[in-house]
């Protein structure tokens, strides 16, 4: 991609395994620390890798990254951490929970039920400085984004689009259904790391009570 | 050693940062790297006033701030010509200055470009945040408190020691750049010119669009012949990684160059601008017009190394 960078498409659908390949590659290359690379961004299917094009160059690169792709090993990978998230939903703090249960025909509470049903996977951190994606939410509450993006999304809130689920993690413009918020902290700039998650990490939601979250700031 | 108050911000003018070369390394947590739009001007004012070319320095656009010097301090002024002023006489840009104690370094409207640069002698101190001390202003982190600068801001220095020495640092003026209202910016195709048909390409080459005033930090957005897609794919790809540069066709077919304040997209990518003409993005302002030529990775890295090269010869001629 232009002259100081090269995306590495490792498939072309949102899947476990894709995304496991896309993790292998990106800790392969991130432990290596080859001269001039700059910067790597993982995602669902694929790694750009950025690089100093004055230090290296794209056939260099290239050859790095094949040398490193035959040697992977998935044992390397680090253990996945699950966390889990405490969610306000509803109400407030969840102001789309309405539609999404009208648009599927459930209660509100049978929504919070499928939603907090799944261990989801961190498929990549991207949008905004921590923001997960996570996948998949049950077919029975995908929901597609709203028609209008709203210029203001709370830091901490839970939405849906299609299969995917996300947080805030900084206050930010956005279209996902806001089914919920969270008092969990996503971003920290002087945090290291700066993202509470990382790409192949798993999150559990768990619902609790406004006053559950005030308490839980304190 | 102490930081020693260096500036106080008497007016911010439109949107006035600190901002350095940018914040790398981050982008799996979804950082952005910020950074100085046009980084060649910041670059050469950093050695103008004997700085470190990496040094964070003031970044204002259209209509700049007024400063008042707290300190004797030397400075330089680069990039887009906003009319310095050295207590309302005019001074020239790309050269070093002196400001004695209480002298007031002000800004008024673009004549060329669109964003003035100002290095300080010594730097400006503000807390590195993940490696950078640029601010990114979406997300409220870096910089001075992650915002833009506001009216009684004051400005510190670790290190403001060394200016009488380069008061006199200049160098050919004819190397100066000059900044047009009709640019060309050359690319490289790809990742996504597979999925728009040969006329759109052409088209893509051949048009003249003009840079609309919604544009900002993150993008600049174009108006023109619009761009689509082949019809048989759908409107969004999966997201990943994009860079400065990534031009993007969102659905309505109108292309937006990316800035460096964005790590991932959904959106097709049809070209990528080469790193030379990057620092030209910070200079193009709103109608002016624009065309893209493509070129080839040899191109791009003969014209990079250009680039160095002219830095480099500046750097020496100063000494």
């Amino acid at each position: 991609m232009g002259d100081r960078s090269l995306l590495v498409e490792l498939g072309d659908e949102i899947s476990p395994a894709v995304n496991q390949r896309v993790q292998e590659l990106f800790s392969a290359i991130d432990r290596h620390r080859s001269k001039g690379i700059l910067d790597l961004v993982p995602s669902y299917r694929s790694l750009l890798v950025i690089y100093d094009p004055l230090r290296t160059s794209l056939d260099e690169v290239k050859t790095g990254i094949k040398n490193m792709w035959n040697s992977t090993d998935q044992s390397r990978l680090p253990q996945p951490q699950t966390v889990k998230i405490p969610v306000v939903y509803g109400g407030e703090h969840g102001p789309d929970l309405q539609l999404v249960a009208q648009y599927h025909n459930l209660t509100p509470r049978e929504v919070i039920g499928f939603h907090t049903r799944p261990a989801y996977r961190v498929y990549m951190i991207g949008f905004t400085p921590g923001y997960p994606y996570l996948g998949e939410v049950p077919d029975a509450i995908a929901t597609p984004r709203r028609e209008t993006p709203r210029t203001l999304v709370p830091k901490g809130s839970v939405g849906i689009a299609q299969k995917q689920t996300g947080i805030y993690p900084v206050d930010s413009p956005g279209g996902w259904q806001i089914i919920g918020w969270t008092p969990v902290t996503l971003f920290d700039p002087f945090g290291k790391p700066p993202s509470r998650l990382v790409m192949g990490d798993r999150v559990q939601f768990h619902a609790i009570t406004a006053q559950e979250a005030s308490q839980w700031q304190t | 050693m102490a930081d020693i108050e260096i500036l106080e911000i008497l007016s911010p003018g439109i949107l006035t940062s600190i901002q350095d070369l940018g914040r790398y390394g981050y982008g799996r947590y979804g950082v952005a790297p910020s950074g100085a739009l046009d980084s060649y001007a910041l670059r050469i004012a950093n050695l103008l006033v004997g700085n470190r070319p990496d040094q964070a320095g003031l970044e204002a656009m259209l209509l700049g701030p007024a400063i008042r010097a707290l300190a004797d301090i030397v400075v330089a002024v680069t990039g887009g010509n906003l009319q310095p002023r050295r207590n309302k006489q005019p001074i020239e840009m790309w050269r070093s200055h002196i400001l004695k104690k209480d002298d007031i370094l002000s800004f008024d409207s673009a004549l060329s470009g669109f964003r003035v640069y100002v290095a300080v002698g010594g730097g400006i101190s503000v807390p590195s945040v993940m490696g950078s001390r640029s601010t990114n202003l979406s997300s409220g982190f870096g910089g001075l408190q992650g915002r833009a600068l506001k009216k009684n801001d004051i400005l510190t220095s670790e290190n403001h020691s060394h200016p009488v020495k380069t008061d006199t640092r200049a160098f050919n003026t004819a190397w100066i750049p000059v900044y047009p209202n009709n640019w060309s910016l050359r690319v490289i195709w790809g990742p996504q010119d597979d999925h728009f048909p040969d006329e759109n390409r052409g088209t893509f080459l051949s048009a003249s669009y003009k840079m609309s005033s919604d544009s900002d930090r993150t993008g600049i957005r174009l108006q023109g012949p619009v761009i689509r897609q082949k019809p048989d794919i759908q409107t969004s790809i999966i997201s990943e990684g994009v860079i400065a540069g990534s031009v993007q066709i969102p659905g309505d077919g109108k292309p937006i160059i990316i800035l460096g304040e964005t790590v991932t997209g959904g959106y097709r990518k049809i070209a990528t601008i080469i790193s030379a003409d990057l620092p030209l993005l910070g200079q193009i302002k709103p109608g002016d017009t624009l065309r893209f030529t493509a070129v080839s990775l040899e191109e791009a890295r003969q014209a990079l190394i250009g680039v160095e090269e002219n830095v480099r010869r500046i750097e020496a001629s100063m000494k």
